[in-house]
């Protein structure tokens, strides 16, 4: 093939240009599959590679992009008075959101994956696609008015200590987008939470999300927001986690290519429904009070549970155990959203805690197995 | 919640169109999962064990027809096929010698009773080095008509101990199989029970009916003999599929299991699994290979050394996919015919768990079947990502995983993809029909967590079982070699 041996020939040598050579091999593998053959059993194998997984799931988040960029877009000129219209002047939106969300994705991408070729090289390996999926997911959980270099530093800290520390791709115990957001909301709390951050470029508004109001009881939100505006998502929040149809789109592309475990996502969505239950029977505060199917209109959930609580290296890994891990993920979320007063958002400690305790989880279904098994011997 | 949307004049349609992908979305969800599909169950068949889990990899250029002879000059034995002896076996033939179908070419030092034997009659034409002056293969040139070693054949009846005896030294030992860990039985280890699955499920293996045919009485009488080798009993496991030969459905003094699944339904691992689960180290049980019982049981019916092997060859290259009868050991190039093409992968097994071979080199010991399929070398653009040509895969981000069509095609060895970390969960359990944990052993073998791997039951698993896991791995890990190991170093504790 033509352009194979031209770019064969543009290869920099391994031992003397090692940071070179691994950004070649990212480049080129991206472009390529290789001729790579078995040398030995199994002589055969499935067409699927880990590529193709990873691109599957950046694929089902940039529906969430699109409108990520419109919603900033129209939630920037809402609050400055102006196109008030959801049709009004969508051009202007959308340009708007891109020139907030891009940079953020592109400041990402550039830190997250020029430390992953710096440890490859180092290591004397290609570089793993694990960062393709954390690099598109961290815009989409951050407000929009985070400042570019917290985000870049959130992101280093994630990937050297989240990820490279314990080995690179697929030996990471936290997810890693929800560490950088972790990272800056306990170094930088002022710029992720409270109610100034969700809306862009507009100094001093105060856009208080449906989830900041809720803490008051529903009918605070109600007031402000619709059902209909927080279903499709035309409302102040992170870049990606507004709009509901278009999560739930996503979900369900990543059920259907079996990359995401439905279990996991029924087990949490069990979670939130039995906590939500249970508050509603209790309603000691207005917050319990609100509707258990509510909460599911508000924050976050979705999406975490879509495409956070079932990445695949931090949760649990057995059938029964994704059942156990899903659930916990949506019980403790409710209850840290309920009762934080600080904070009202749950998933992301929820998650984290759990990705802590999915080898936990695991454990002890697999000791079933193994005691069963030592029982025979 | 009303399902009015919200936006005005141009965001109707975007909303109608979002909803209606969901709908397109769940619809192709579900109906992914209805027409999964379901292992045949033969009619009227009842007990039969269906086992959900597992994979036809379906290949073009399955073999067919009747069993054709094919003349083959060379065939060899090869000290390397078997596990875990000495890499240079003390031979007692030399070069130039002639030898009987049966006589002793080599055995094992530390288990001189134990004798390798040459299959066919002939001149010993050569004795062919490896690495380290290790014996790769000891090469027959084979008479035109077959001369039979002299056997002092013991009567059925004697003693397990006698009859252990004369197994050993008529060559026949070998062909029995000990698990776990794969090894040449012990003579003193009495198994307590022995396997044998009547049929392959491996992509292009031979059909059992074609290899038994004929040869029924030897069948039979090789299945009375182990039993009397055996404290328990031995086990065949038949095909739930469809109809049967009657030597495998009419079978006396064993006990039959049916199966009913995708590979590796047929593997005898899975049958132990599902019968009676090897329960540790210590435990013993025997396997053996059909045309292996066949060649015990002439011992006893005709008093020979019979080696004759029925042999599949196949695959999306082999011009004419066909079965050949033939002897253990046969020259690949003869026993293709041709002399494959450089971009053209030789196959001395199944695809999954076979050796590659070039023209000039030999069937090994155990192998009833040839795979002929394409080499693979080349570069696919955006491979990872475009819609591919049709390739068999197991994955669902393929319109060929999420429906399959379950029509043969082409196959290749490109490893699609290169070797990564551990990411996926769950696509090991998905290939094994065994209440195991493949990853979370393969892991505790790659840590050498002894107590761990034997918890987990690493004791009842051989390569064979664990090779369509390694096919449906996303991340390209070597897991047969890793089972090995893992069982390597379990076997030295």
């Amino acid at each position: 093939m033509g352009l194979v041996d031209f770019f064969k020939k543009l290869e920099p040598d391994k031992k003397k240009r090692p940071l070179l050579h691994t950004l070649y091999d990212g480049f080129f593998t991206f472009l390529f599959v290789p001729n790579h053959r078995a040398g030995q059993a199994s002589h055969v194998h499935d067409h699927v590679d880990l590529k193709r997984t990873m691109i599957m799931v950046v694929l089902a988040l940039v529906p969430l992009y699109l409108f990520g960029m419109y919603n900033v877009g129209h939630q920037h000129y809402l609050a400055l008075g102006q196109y008030s219209d959801p049709t009004e002047a969508v051009g202007a939106k959308l340009l708007y959101g891109a020139l907030r969300v891009l940079p953020m994705y592109i400041v990402a991408m550039v830190v997250g994956l020029g430390i992953e070729f710096y440890f490859a090289s180092k290591k004397g390996h290609a570089i793993e696609e694990g960062y393709l999926v954390t690099g598109a997911l961290i815009p989409l959980i951050m407000p929009p008015t985070v400042p570019l270099w917290i985000l870049a530093v959130a992101v280093a800290l994630a990937v050297i200590f989240g990820k490279e520390a314990f080995g690179g791709t697929g030996m990471n115990v936290v997810n890693i987008a929800l560490l950088a957001r972790v990272i800056v909301f306990f170094a930088y709390p002022q710029t992720i939470s409270g109610d100034a951050v969700w809306v862009a470029g507009v100094d001093g508004y105060s856009g208080a999300t449906p989830l900041a109001l809720a803490t008051q009881g529903w009918d605070q939100v109600t007031q402000k927001f619709s059902t209909e505006q927080m279903w499709w998502g035309l409302i102040p929040g992170s870049v990606g986690e507004t709009c509901k149809p278009l999560i739930l789109l996503g979900a369900l592309f990543l059920l259907l290519t079996r990359i995401a475990s439905w279990r996991i996502m029924l087990g949490g969505l069990l979670g939130l429904v039995f906590m939500g239950l249970l508050f509603n029977a209790w309603g000691a505060t207005a917050f319990m009070r609100v509707p258990w199917y509510y909460h599911l209109y508000m924050g976050s959930f979705l999406f975490a549970i879509a495409f956070m609580a079932t990445d695949p290296v931090t949760a649990a890994s057995t059938n029964r155990g994704k059942w156990i891990y899903g659930f916990l993920v949506g019980l403790f979320g409710l209850l840290i959203r309920v009762f934080n007063p600080a904070y009202p958002e749950g998933w992301m400690l929820a998650i984290l805690l759990m990705n802590v305790f999915a080898p936990l989880i695991d454990y002890t279904v697999l000791q079933a197995n193994m005691k069963k098994r030592l029982k025979r011997a | 919640m009303t399902l009015t949307p919200v936006f005005g004049l141009i965001f109707p349609t975007l909303s109608y169109i979002i909803l209606g992908l969901l709908a397109l979305m769940s619809l192709l969800y579900v109906l992914s999962f209805l027409m999964r599909k379901r292992p045949p169950v033969k009619k009227d068949l009842k007990d039969v064990i269906v086992l959900k889990k597992g994979y036809d990899i379906p290949i073009k250029g399955a073999p067919a027809g009747d069993v054709q002879d094919v003349k083959v000059t060379r065939f060899a034995i090869q000290p390397k096929n078997f596990r875990y002896i000495f890499p240079i076996p003390k031979l007692t033939v030399a070069v130039g010698d002639q030898v009987q179908a049966g006589d002793v070419l080599f055995f094992d030092r530390d288990r001189p009773d134990i004798k390798f034997v040459s299959p066919v009659s002939g001149t010993v034409e050569e004795i062919l080095r490896g690495a380290k002056r290790s014996i790769s293969e000891v090469v027959i040139r084979a008479d035109e008509t077959q001369h039979y070693r002299a056997l002092d054949v013991v009567p059925e009846t004697a003693e397990r101990a006698r009859l252990v005896a004369f197994l050993a030294e008529a060559g026949v030992w070998p062909m029995i199989n000990q698990r776990p860990y794969d090894v040449i039985p012990d003579f003193d280890k009495v198994p307590r029970d022995i396997f044998i699955s009547t049929f392959d499920t491996a992509p292009l293996a031979p059909d059992g009916a074609k290899l038994v045919e004929g040869r029924e009485a030897a069948f039979q009488k090789g299945l009375d003999i182990l039993a009397r080798l055996t404290s328990g009993s031995v086990h065949l496991g038949l095909d739930g599929r469809k109809d049967i030969h009657p030597a495998f459905a009419n079978a006396k003094g064993v006990k039959k299991h049916y199966f009913s699944g995708f590979h590796p339904a047929g593997n005898v691992g899975i049958h132990i699994h599902h019968i009676a689960p090897i329960r540790g180290g210590e435990d013993v049980v025997w396997t053996l290979g059909v045309q292996e019982v066949i060649t015990i049981g002439t011992l006893f019916t005709e008093g020979k050394f019979d080696a004759t092997r029925i042999v599949a060859i196949g695959g999306n290259r082999e011009a004419s996919p066909r079965y050949v009868r033939t002897f253990q050991g046969a020259h690949i190039g003869e026993l293709l015919g041709y002399s494959p093409a450089h971009d053209v992968r030789v196959i001395s097994g199944d695809v999954l768990t076979g050796e590659r071979k070039t023209e000039d080199e030999f069937l090994n010991y155990f192998d009833d079947q040839i795979s002929v399929i394409d080499e693979g070398d080349y570069y696919e653009m955006f491979g990872w990502l475009l819609p591919s040509r049709k390739v068999p895969t197991v994955s669902y981000t393929y319109k060929e995983g999420l429906f399959p069509s379950g029509k043969p095609m082409d196959i290749d060895a490109n490893t699609h993809g290169e070797k990564r970390a551990f990411v996926m969960t769950g696509e090991y359990e998905r290939m094994l029909p065994m209440d195991l944990f493949p990853q979370h052993l393969m892991k505790a073998i790659l840590v050498a967590d002894y107590e761990r791997m034997e918890a987990l039951g690493i004791h009842e698993l051989s390569e064979e079982d664990i090779a369509l896991c390694e096919f449906a791995c996303t991340s390209k890990q070597p897991l047969q070699q890793i089972l090995r190991q893992g069982l390597s170093e379990m076997m030295s504790e």
